[in-house]
C-alpha cells in the first residue's frame, strides 16, 4: 500500500465528533511511521471552520455545499468514492458509527476495496498494517493483515486517544468538486431530538450501571439505593432500556450516551462491545457478573463473579457505614 | 409492497465458541447456530409493513447451519416465501462473499424494499446490508428503527438512529435497502405447535447461484481476550467482597 | 376437603387444553358459588376473576376474557381447582387455555415470558443456560455426582435436578447440599447432566402446549434409555407434572419429591442430625407440593426431626397456604403483575411468616428462596427472618455445610 492515510471525518450539530480526532491521532502516527501523508475528507455546509481543528492532517479534502448540510449516505458516498478512486492506494479510516457504517459497505462494494469493521487496534508490523477487530460480543478478537490496495477500516469509538489528534493548524485545503448537485436518492427531512432530559448521565461523577443481570424492574430499587448512598446516578445498558425499565436518557453505549465518570459500577452487564464503547473511558470500572467469561472483566479494573442482586444491599450497607464513619 | 428479507446464521454465544487448531477460524464443531438477532428484527419490521400496507415477503438465507427451521419460523410468522440459497460454499463465508451471492440472486428479482439486520456478531468485513446495497447499486440507510409510507409514491421515510438519543428522518426512494437496528415492536412469538405443524408441511425452496469470488481478508490469528488481564478479581463471601469494594472506594475518595 | 381433591387422578393434557367449544360442556357444571374468586389471591386484580371468567366462557364471551388482563395474573396456586365443589379444572385447565388463546392470537407477549419460552425451546431451560453446562453445579460438590450416561449401569435413584437448581446460584448451592446428603445416606443415585431438559410445567401453565408436548416427547425418549427404580425431584412443579401428567403420554415412572424420599429414611437420617439448631421455623407449603400432591406431613416430619428446632404454623397453612406468586410461569411475569397488582404475594406471605415470630421460613421449592429473600428485604425483615430450604436446615444439622 502507498503509505498515505485518509480519514473520513464526522461532525454533528456544529461540532467535530471525537472519533475524528481519534482517527487523526492514530492516522498521523501510522502515516509518519511509514513516510506517508495524512489526509482528511470533510463534507458539509459551513464547515470551513473545522479546518483549523484538523491540524494533524497534511491535507483537507473539502466539499462545502448546501446539499451536504446533513449527512446523506448517498451524496457523501458518491463524493468519497470518486476521491478514493482518484487517489493512490491508501489506508482509509472511518468511525464504526451510524454514519461511518452507512458508508463502509457501500464504498467497499462499489469501489471493490477490501474493508474491516469493529477495529480497536491498528499497528504497523513488519512493513504491513495489522488491524485487530473484536467479534462475537467481544469474546473473540481477529488480527487481520491489511492488503496493499486501498482498504477501508471502521474503528470503534474510544479505541484511540483523542488528545493525540487534537492539533490546531492550517493544513492544505483542496476542494472536492462535486457537480452542482450530486444526485441522491436519499433526502434529509428532519432531526429528531431525544426526549426531555431527566438526568444528564454524562455529567455524573459516579454511575451505577445495570444490565440484563438485574433481571427485573424491581431490582432497580436496589441499584437506586446504592446510587443514593454514593451520591451517584443509575444508568443502564441497552437491553434494560429496551425493556422500558429506564428512559432513553439513561442509556450508555453505542446508540446511547458516552460517559467518563470517576466510577462506573457495572452490575449484571456482560460487556458487549456496543456497551463498552460508551463507558470504556471511565476512570475506575468495577464489574459484577456471575459469568467469569463476561467480556467486561477484560477491561474493568476490579471485578467479582458474585451475584449482583446479593451483593448490592451489602455494598449499600458498607457504603453507608463508611459515610457515617467519615462524618464522625 | 414486495419485500425481501435477507437473514443469516451466526454462532450462538450461549453455547460458547472455540478457535480451531489453525488459530485462524472458529471451530465449526464447537458452534451451534441461531438467527442473527437484528435479522430477526428485520423480519419483524417486514411483517409490520405488510400488516400496514399489504404486500409480499420473501425470506432468503444461505444454506448453512440449522437455518431451515428459522425459515419455517419466518413462514409461520407470515412470510410468503422462504428460500435457501446454495452457492456451493462449505463453510460460513465472509460478508463480501455472502453479499455477492445475494446480489446475483436479487439482481434478477423485483423488490421494493430489501431489509436485513444492520449488524451481526461476526461482521469482520463490514455488514452484509451495506455491501449488498453497494453491489446492487441501491440506496442504503442503516440503524433504522422505523419505516413509514408517505403519500409520495415510490418513497419510504425512515428514522435512522444517532448516538445520544438523536435520530434523523430521511426520505428514501424505492427500491432501497435498509439495515434494521430494531423493529417497531419486539419480534413476535410463534407457538411451537404451529412451528411443528409447519415444519412438516412448509416448502422451503432451494435456489442455486454461482460461487462468488470475493477478496478474502488475511486473518493472521483469532484469539480470546486474556483472562486475568483486566480486572483484579475480588473473592470471598458476599460480605467480604462488599467490604473490599467499599474499602476500595474509600481509598479512591469516591465515598462522600 | 380431602374427599374433593382430584390431585391423585392422573391429568390428561388433552383435557387441559380443551377446544373451547367442547370445554363449555365441562364447565357447565359450574354452580357459580364464587369459592374460586374468593380463594384467588389475585382475583381482586383481575378484570374477570375466575367465577366471572367461567360465566363468560359459558356465555360465549371467551374472547373478552382472552383480551383482558385475567389470563396472565393467575399464579397457578390451584386453590380454586382444589376447592371447587364441581371439581372444575380452573387454574390447571381454563387458564392455560386462555393463555394458549392469547399466544395463538398473535398478540404481543410480555417480553420476559417470551424469552423464557424461547429459551426453553432452544436450550431446554428458561434462563438460557447452556445445556452443556447444566451439570457444572456439581463440580464443586466435593463428592462424586455421577452422570447416568457415564455410569453405564442401572441406578437406584435418578435425580432430576431441574432448571433453577442447575443454573441459579442459590439453587446450585442447595443442589450441592442435597447431593452430599444423598451421599451420606449411601443412596445409589445419578443425574442426567447435559441430557436433562425442563420437565415442562411452566410451559404448560403458560399455555404453550406445543412446547410442553415437545419437552414431554424429548424427556420420555431420554428417560427410556436408562434403567432406574425411582426418579427423585427437587422441584415441586416438575414433580407434580412428571407424576400426574406424563403417564397419560407414555411416561410412567416411580416419582418422588425429596421431602417424601428423605422422610421415608428418617430412621437413617435422625442419628446424622447431630447439631442442635436452636431455632424457630415456620414451613411454607408450596402449591405443587401442597394442594397438588398433598405432601403436608413429610416436610414437617423432616423439620421436627432436627434437634432444637421448633415448628410454628402461619395463619394460612397446608391446603390454605398462600402462594409465593411464582408459579405457572408467572415467575417471568413479575413486571406485568407488578403493574396490575397492588401488592405482591411473596411480600404478603413473608409478613405472615414474620408474624409467627419464627427465625426462618423453611421452603422446599427452588423458586422460593430468591422470591422470599427479595420479599424479606422489601418488607424490612432482614434482621429477623431468614429463608432456608429444608435441605439447608438438614445439612446444617448434619454439619455438612
Amino acid at each position: 500500500m502507498n503509505k498515505d492515510v485518509l480519514v473520513v471525518s464526522e461532525h454533528f450539530k456544529g461540532r467535530l465528533n471525537e472519533i475524528t480526532l481519534e482517527l487523526l491521532g492514530k492516522g498521523r502516527e501510522l502515516a509518519q511511521a511509514r513516510g506517508g501523508r495524512l489526509g482528511v475528507i470533510l463534507l458539509g455546509h459551513g464547515v470551513r471552520a473545522f479546518v483549523a481543528e484538523l491540524g494533524a492532517a497534511d491535507v483537507v479534502w473539502l466539499a462545502d455545499h448546501a446539499q451536504l448540510q446533513e449527512f446523506d449516505p448517498e451524496a457523501y458516498g458518491t463524493i468519497i468514492l470518486s476521491k478514493l478512486k482518484e487517489l493512490p492506494s491508501a489506508l482509509v479510516l472511518l468511525g464504526s458509527t451510524s454514519a461511518g457504517l452507512d458508508l463502509l459497505g457501500s464504498l467497499s462494494a462499489r469501489g471493490d476495496f477490501p474493508c474491516v469493521d469493529n477495529c480497536m487496534r491498528l499497528e504497523a508490523r513488519d512493513g504491513r498494517i495489522v488491524a485487530t477487530s473484536q467479534l462475537y460480543g467481544g469474546k473473540v478478537f481477529a488480527e487481520v493483515a491489511l492488503p496493499e490496495e486501498t482498504t477501508l477500516v471502521a474503528v470503534v469509538p474510544g479505541s484511540f486517544p483523542s488528545e493525540v489528534g487534537r492539533i490546531s493548524g492550517s493544513p492544505e485545503v483542496q476542494l472536492l468538486t462535486p457537480p452542482e448537485l450530486v444526485s441522491s436518492r436519499i433526502t434529509f427531512r428532519t432531526l429528531i431530538e431525544p426526549p426531555a432530559w431527566d438526568v444528564d448521565i454524562t455529567k455524573a461523577a459516579i454511575l451505577v450501571a445495570v444490565g440484563r443481570g438485574i433481571q427485573n424492574a424491581d431490582n432497580l430499587a436496589l441499584a437506586e439505593e446504592l446510587a443514593e448512598a454514593l451520591g451517584g446516578t443509575v444508568c443502564a445498558s441497552r437491553p434494560v432500556i429496551d425493556q422500558g425499565w429506564l428512559p432513553l436518557t439513561r442509556q450508555v453505549g453505542k446508540s446511547g450516551m458516552t460517559v467518563k465518570p470517576k466510577l462506573y459500577l457495572a452490575l449484571g452487564i456482560s460487556g458487549a462491545p456496543e456497551h463498552i464503547e460508551g463507558m470504556k473511558q471511565s476512570e475506575m470500572i468495577i464489574a459484577v457478573n456471575t459469568d467469569p467469561n463476561a467480556p467486561i472483566f477484560g477491561m474493568a479494573h476490579y471485578g467479582t463473579t458474585e451475584d449482583a442482586l446479593e451483593l448490592l444491599p451489602l455494598l449499600t450497607e458498607e457504603i453507608r457505614a463508611a459515610s457515617l464513619k467519615k462524618a464522625s | 409492497m414486495n419485500i425481501a428479507v435477507v437473514v443469516k446464521q451466526v454462532p450462538d454465544l450461549v453455547e460458547g465458541l472455540e478457535i480451531d487448531a489453525s488459530g485462524k477460524a472458529i471451530d465449526p464443531g464447537s458452534v451451534r447456530h441461531i438467527l442473527s438477532e437484528s435479522d430477526d428484527h428485520a423480519l419483524e419490521e417486514a411483517l409490520l409493513i405488510k400488516e400496514r400496507v399489504g404486500g409480499r415477503i420473501e425470506v432468503f438465507s444461505l444454506d448453512m447451519g440449522e437455518v431451515r427451521e428459522n425459515l419455517v419460523m419466518a413462514l409461520a410468522k407470515g412470510a410468503d416465501r422462504a428460500a435457501l440459497v446454495n452457492a456451493g460454499l462449505d463453510s460460513i463465508p465472509n460478508n463480501h462473499a455472502a453479499a455477492q451471492v445475494f446480489a446475483s440472486l436479487l439482481r434478477n428479482l423485483t423488490f421494493d424494499l430489501i431489509l436485513t439486520g444492520v449488524r451481526a456478531i461476526d461482521d469482520l468485513d463490514g455488514s452484509l446490508g451495506g455491501l449488498l446495497a453497494g453491489y446492487l447499486n441501491l440506496p442504503y440507510v442503516g440503524l433504522v428503527r422505523k419505516v413509514e409510507f408517505p403519500a409520495t409514491p415510490r418513497t419510504v421515510v425512515v428514522q435512522k438512529e444517532y448516538p445520544g438519543g438523536y435520530a434523523a428522518e430521511l426520505e428514501v426512494q424505492l427500491p432501497a435497502l435498509l439495515g434494521i437496528q430494531a423493529a417497531e415492536q419486539p419480534p413476535r412469538y410463534v407457538p411451537i405447535s404451529r412451528l411443528r405443524q409447519m415444519m412438516k408441511a412448509a416448502i422451503v425452496e432451494e435456489l442455486l447461484v454461482p460461487v462468488p469470488r470475493p477478496h478474502p481478508l488475511e486473518i493472521e490469528r483469532l484469539f480470546k481476550p486474556e483472562e486475568g488481564i483486566g480486572a483484579s478479581m475480588l473473592s470471598g463471601t458476599p460480605e467480604v467482597i462488599a467490604r473490599q469494594m467499599a474499602d476500595l472506594l474509600v481509598e479512591h475518595r469516591l465515598v462522600r | 376437603m380431602g374427599a374433593l381433591h382430584t390431585s391423585s387422578i392422573p391429568e390428561k393434557p388433552g383435557v387441559l387444553f380443551p377446544e373451547i367449544a367442547s370445554a363449555e360442556d365441562k364447565f357447565r357444571a359450574c354452580i357459580q358459588c364464587g369459592v374460586c374468586s374468593a380463594s384467588c389471591p389475585m382475583g381482586g386484580f383481575m378484570d374477570y376473576p375466575p367465577r366471572k371468567a367461567v360465566r363468560m366462557l359459558l356465555e360465549g364471551r371467551f374472547d373478552e376474557v382472552v383480551a383482558s388482563n385475567t389470563p396472565w395474573l393467575c399464579v397457578s396456586c390451584h386453590t380454586c381447582a382444589t376447592r371447587c365443589p364441581s371439581q372444575l379444572k380452573i387454574s390447571d385447565g381454563l387458564f392455560p387455555a386462555l393463555r394458549a388463546a392469547v399466544i395463538a392470537s398473535g398478540k404481543q407477549l410480555d417480553q420476559d415470558l417470551q424469552k423464557a419460552l424461547q429459551n426453553a425451546y432452544l436450550y431446554g431451560n428458561p434462563m438460557a443456560g447452556s445445556p452443556n453446562k447444566r451439570a457444572d453445579w456439581a463440580k464443586t460438590t466435593g463428592i462424586p455426582v455421577p452422570i447416568i450416561s457415564q455410569l453405564r449401569r442401572p441406578v437406584d435413584v435418578l435425580w432430576i435436578v431441574e432448571c433453577y437448581p442447575s443454573f441459579q446460584p442459590r439453587g446450585q448451592a442447595i443442589s450441592r447440599l442435597l447431593a452430599r446428603i444423598l451421599y451420606k445416606l449411601g443412596v445409589d443415585f445419578a443425574i442426567l447432566g447435559r441430557e436433562e431438559r425442563c420437565i415442562g410445567d411452566c410451559e404448560w401453565m403458560a399455555g404453550e402446549q406445543g412446547l410442553f408436548e415437545m419437552l414431554i416427547e424429548r424427556n420420555i425418549e431420554i428417560l427410556g434409555k436408562y434403567k432406574f427404580n425411582k426418579i427423585l425431584m427437587t422441584d415441586p412443579h416438575s414433580y407434580r407434572t412428571l407424576r400426574n401428567v406424563y403417564p397419560s403420554l407414555g411416561g410412567r415412572y416411580n416419582v418422588e419429591h425429596y421431602v417424601k424420599f428423605l422422610a421415608d429414611r428418617l430412621g437413617q437420617l435422625k442419628p446424622l442430625l447431630k447439631k442442635k439448631l436452636h431455632t424457630t421455623v415456620t414451613y411454607h407449603d408450596s402449591c405443587c407440593l401442597g394442594r397438588k400432591t398433598e405432601h403436608y406431613d413429610e416436610p414437617r416430619a423432616l423439620l421436627q426431626a432436627i434437634p432444637g428446632l421448633k415448628l410454628v404454623e402461619m395463619i394460612q397453612n397446608r391446603e390454605s397456604a398462600l402462594c409465593c406468586g411464582g408459579g405457572g410461569s408467572t415467575i417471568y411475569l413479575d413486571r406485568f403483575i407488578q403493574e396490575h397488582a397492588k401488592d405482591r404475594l411473596a411480600d404478603r406471605r413473608i409478613l405472615q411468616a414474620a408474624a409467627t415470630g419464627a427465625h426462618s421460613i423453611a421452603v422446599a421449592c427452588p423458586f422460593e428462596p430468591s422470591r422470599f429473600e427479595d420479599a424479606v428485604k422489601v418488607t424490612g425483615n432482614e434482621a429477623n427472618l431468614k429463608v432456608k430450604d429444608i435441605i439447608e436446615l438438614l445439612a446444617e444439622s448434619m454439619e455438612l455445610v
